[in-house]
């Protein structure tokens, strides 16, 4: 039913959302495990924190680790979802619809609906670079956490389709500890209004530096 | 003579058991918050960032890596530096006073030393009992607490925002801090020497003290629009808790933290001027007192 009515929307000469998907599906599976040595940045209006030198981890089908070696790193639930494969654990789990090309940049976007009333996940857009099978942004909405945005810049590991920057939006709650816990020191600096602080959205962005594709990775790594 | 007299002060001070009662108090409540948290860390994590746990994600590698002993040292402080002028107040309420009531007041000033010279000596040594409880509490809340929880990137936890500072960056905010804690703890010292000139017996001044801290403290924290811009400013128990701005750092527009930064070294200089400016008021009352006063014990 939902693909019939998606066959309108299509462009007479576009590929069907099913190919579409089964072609980044396939570059993304040539990758079993990663290593990736990057930089994070946690932009959060609430924290200040340095950059970070991070290990992320990833092993087919679904497992993601974000490591700070040598610090503290505050990373936002849903990280996991910078894996692009995460989407793709259960591809027959997804309704398909075709919403066409983005007009400004000429992506084909595609949306997700699980077919499982009870996952957690509501809808995910995917806007693909048909082009080079890259998934180049992709917005999630979750019935627990709100919804992430993804958006993803290529480089050297475009061929299996791992980004070289990662820049995760996200949800965040409002921060606010009692003065009689914290007994602040109140230096007259700027500080931050209730309507700044009540800015919803954060950001993670991982700049990577390199991967090691595919040469093995124990489990007790994500342990 | 001042260095002999400060000898002769000093070896008061250190022979009296009740000088160790404030060192034993410290090594106490130091010992028991490192147990506390060494045993139950996570309860008190989750405590602090219970309104987070949404949106980040706290496994136990990060809460063992949060639960360090920069972070501990900082809790310690924090509970301490609250609690400390109590112990300082103890000796330096007592300077004066003390010798007033044992009947030597007047037998001490028969050595050739003015009565200005015989304050400052009297103060010297107050402070360097205030400096030997610091360095204690640098020991065992700070080194201690290294060796039994380790070190990792600190977080400071402020009302309305959270810092993150990279631990190559908070041994030097500790000396600091320490540094300017002395600074603060004299504040205390000087109002108890100044009432301790007013009595006959320790007690008064000891208590007056602390009572003026706590009345003060209280005031200090309070959140009440009239106080902020009234009182506030002139309280010097606004300007004792300034130790803490060596732990905030200053952050680039996209909150990247810098490293050995301090968000307003300006605020923390002039508290500090403040309280080096109440250290003279109060000692120079005191000393002017002291040379009219007629002394009869």
């Amino acid at each position: 039913m939902v693909m019939s009515i998606i066959g309108f929307s299509m462009p007479v000469n576009a590929q069907p959302p099913q190919t579409v998907i089964q072609n980044v599906q396939a570059k993304l599976k040539k990758v079993k495990n990663y290593v990736a040595t990057g930089r994070m940045k946690t932009n959060v209006i609430f924290i200040k924190a340095p950059i970070a030198k991070v290990k992320v981890y990833y092993k087919s089908p679904n497992l993601l680790q974000i490591k700070n070696e040598s610090g503290i790193s505050f990373i936002p639930k849903g990280a996991i979802n910078i894996n692009l494969n995460s989407i793709f654990v259960d591809p027959d789990g997804f309704d398909l619809i075709d919403m066409g090309k983005d007009a400004s940049t000429s992506w084909r976007v595609i949306k997700l609906l699980p077919k499982d009333e009870n996952a957690n996940i509501v809808l995910s857009t995917l806007y693909i670079d048909t082009k080079n099978w890259l998934i180049q942004k992709a917005t999630t909405t979750t019935k627990e956490n709100g919804t992430y945005e993804l958006r993803m810049t290529y480089g050297k590991y475009a061929d299996w389709g791992l980004a070289d920057k990662v820049v995760f939006r996200f949800n965040t709650e409002n921060y606010k500890l009692p003065k009689g816990i914290t007994f602040d020191y109140d230096d007259g600096s700027d500080n931050k209004t209730n309507s700044q602080l009540k800015k919803k959205k954060g950001e993670l962005i991982i700049n990577y530096s390199s991967y090691v594709i595919n040469k093995g990775l124990p489990d007790t790594v994500f342990q | 003579m001042f260095w002999q007299l400060l000898t002769i002060e000093l070896k008061k001070i250190f022979k009296r058991p009740r000088t160790y009662i404030a060192f034993g108090a410290i090594l106490v409540i130091v010992f028991l918050i490192q147990i506390a948290i060494k045993y139950d860390g996570k309860s008190y994590f989750d405590l602090l960032l219970n309104n987070l746990s949404g949106s980040f994600e706290f496994d136990d590698d990060f809460k063992h890596k949060f639960i360090n002993g920069y972070l501990i040292c900082f809790v310690i402080l924090n509970t301490l530096l609250i609690q400390m002028p109590l112990l300082v107040a103890l000796v330096a309420g007592d300077a004066i006073a003390g010798e007033a009531n044992m009947g030597t007041l007047r037998l001490s000033l028969t050595k050739p030393v003015s009565r200005t010279e015989y304050m400052i000596v009297k103060f010297v040594a107050s402070f360097i009992y205030t400096i030997a409880l610091l360095v204690l509490m640098a020991i065992f809340a700070l080194l201690g607490s290294m060796f039994i929880f380790g070190t990792n990137d600190m977080v400071v936890l402020r009302s309305e925002g959270i810092e993150l500072i990279k631990q190559s960056d908070v041994l030097w905010r500790y000396l600091a801090a320490f540094g300017y804690a002395a600074i603060a703890l004299t504040t205390v010292s000087a109002i108890a020497f100044l009432f301790s000139v007013l009595a006959e017996n320790s007690i008064g001044p000891i208590i007056a003290t602390m009572s003026i801290v706590l009345v003060f403290t209280i005031l200090s924290q309070m959140n009440i629009p009239f106080y902020d811009d009234t009182i506030k400013p002139y309280l010097f128990t606004t300007h004792t808790v300034a130790w803490k701005g060596f732990f905030y750092v200053k952050a680039d527009a996209s909150g990247t933290t810098i490293n050995g930064s301090i968000e307003n070294l300006p605020a923390i200089m002039r508290s500090l001027g403040i309280l080096v400016m109440y250290i003279f008021v109060f000692f120079g009352i005191a000393t002017w007192i002291f040379n009219k006063k007629d002394i009869l014990t």
